[in-house]
């Protein structure tokens, strides 16, 4: 049985569509990413998963449980993790967890072992309120939260968003520490260089799904060679390249050009490479 | 070249902690400057000041030939400014908002609205003149946001994380808009998470616990932290830092 299976869900907000036939199934254990742009539909997708709010059309089913009609039960067995931190700003590290524990009629003791990695960085601050916290300290907190239940399914809306890039490298190793533990993981990101870190992700783009696979699948996907072009100076790099007559496809990654070209057969000294997640995803959007 | 910003010994406590430790650093006119940090580096503060809206508690900084400790009225008037959480004013179409911000900027109405047709043709916005901007789609909105901090012609423009949520079709676009505002002159100060972006800029400084670790082109910062990223060189840089603050 799957995790998660969704079919042809849809919604829109007066008359704007949010999300148009979404349908996809996540596997027990999976860590599946949904990519793409602030506006695409993530987080209405993921206040539909989390029963906040009806699809208009389509069915959702979370292991043998209907979305709809089991919506009680369905919110016993997920964590979710909102875009917006959304604890209590004026109540303490532990009394927040301990009132998340105490909502699911559980304890913090009897489930710390779940939460016991990530919630040991801020236990030393246990007494401060959770509205003083950095941002990272709050993020490890609204995951400990939305974990002392003991969910078999995990909802995280953008956990990463604004947070550098040592931070995000350590909350993905969290990530993989609890997928050890049997946890099925749903995470949203508009970071592209996240999306290796899933087993299997959607890209999404105007509430549609783009594709969905593996991400080195993907990578196969890419229907040209790519070639990488170093210069020193990106502006006079991207001018000189667009005037290349053979250039089909220009965009700037890092310190390099990542080109395509009409004609491959003409002979070129350019050092061909692998595409990236980043290079699908504008191929796409095109 | 002229040096748009000035920074020198700049240092900020609050209470026993000190923010921001003794930073100096200069930005050449039309130079675009990177300024990276982890969260909680003291990023933000430094810009608060920069900008005119926090007084140092010690050492100094001039920008655009004003000096922030008392010509902070001055500072506000000859820079521009813009953040990824505000922009623009959602309920105001689009040429209300130009018109408001250059206002706010002094500029006379006839100019106003002389430069905004060139803009929004610039910017191939000229059907979007009457449209309210919370219908415009995001990447627009941040296009757009730039094009009204720069509008009133400052010396330097302040980008905070411009780029955060943008479909990377849009961020390259946004990129290019900072190289045309470069070349005009204009100094770019942006800070971003994206490290791919820090290779765009003709200078970037990573900043740690309140102290500027590393400034140089990145070519030369990759050449002398032996790594052929600015990613590993940011790891190499942030990882031991001890503040996670915000």
């Amino acid at each position: 049985m799957k995790a998660l299976t969704i079919n042809n869900i849809s919604k829109s907000y007066n008359k704007k569509t949010a999300l148009k036939n979404i349908s996809f199934e996540v596997d027990k254990g999976e860590i599946f990413g949904i990519i793409g742009p602030d506006g695409a539909g993530k987080t209405t997708l993921f206040r539909i998963l989390t029963t906040l709010l009806l699809p208009e059309t389509g069915k959702v089913n979370i292991g043998d449980l209907d979305l709809v009609k089991d919506y009680k039960k369905i919110r016993k067995i997920f964590g979710y993790m909102p875009g917006r931190f959304s604890l209590y700003h004026d109540l303490t590290v532990e009394e927040n967890l301990e009132f998340f524990a105490s909502v699911f009629s559980t304890t913090v003791e009897e489930n710390y072992d779940l939460v016991k990695d990530i919630y040991s960085h801020i236990e030393p601050f246990k007494k401060r309120k959770a509205g003083a916290l950095s941002g990272g300290m709050k993020q490890k907190l609204a995951l400990s939260c939305a974990l002392i239940h003991k969910p078999q399914i995990l909802f995280l809306d953008e956990p990463t968003t604004g947070v550098d890039p040592v931070s995000r490298k350590e909350f993905w190793q969290m990530l993989k520490n609890l997928q050890k533990q049997g946890l099925t993981i749903i995470v949203s990101t508009p970071y592209m260089d996240e999306a290796i870190l899933c087993d299997r992700i959607g890209l999404i783009n105007n509430g549609e799904f783009l594709d969905i696979d593996k991400p080195e699948n993907l990578i196969k996907k890419f229907p040209k060679k790519l070639y990488a072009v170093e210069g020193d100076n990106m502006p006079k790099l991207l001018k000189e390249l667009r005037g290349n007559e053979n250039v089909y496809t220009c965009y700037s990654f890092g310190d390099s050009c990542h080109i395509t070209l009409n004609d491959e057969t003409i002979e070129n000294n350019y050092k061909e490479i692998t595409p990236t997640i980043e290079d699908y995803f504008i191929l796409l959007l095109k | 070249m002229e040096d748009v910003i000035v920074v020198k010994n700049l240092t900020k406590r609050f209470g026993d902690f000190i923010a921001v430790d003794d930073v100096s650093f200069e930005v050449k006119k039309g130079e675009i400057f990177g300024f990276l940090g982890a969260n909680g580096a003291g990023k933000t503060t430094v810009i608060r000041m920069l900008c005119g809206l926090s007084k140092p508690t010690a050492g100094n900084a001039v920008v655009a030939g004003y000096n922030v400790k008392h010509q902070s009225e001055k500072i506000k008037a000859n820079i521009g400014y813009m953040s990824q959480k505000f922009s623009l004013y959602e309920d105001l179409k689009v040429w209300e908002n130009i018109k408001l911000f250059a206002g706010i900027y002094g500029m006379k109405k006839k100019e106003i609205f002389k430069q905004t047709d060139i803009l929004l043709k610039e910017l191939g916005f000229e059907d979007e003149k009457e449209t309210l901007v919370k219908e415009l789609p995001l990447g627009f909105k941040q296009k757009l946001a730039f094009s009204v901090a720069i509008f009133h012609n400052p010396k330097v423009v302040f980008l905070d994380e411009p780029t955060g949520g943008v479909d990377p079709v849009v961020r390259r676009q946004f990129w290019e808009l900072i190289y045309k505002t470069a070349e005009k002159g204009i100094t770019v100060f942006v800070t971003t998470h994206y490290m791919d972006e820090a290779e765009y800029c003709d200078r970037i400084s990573i900043m740690v616990d309140g102290r500027i670790e590393a400034l140089d082109t990145p070519k030369a910062l990759k050449e002398k932290f032996k790594s052929n990223s600015i990613e590993d060189i940011f790891y190499q840089l942030a990882r031991n830092a001890v503040r996670t603050d915000d």
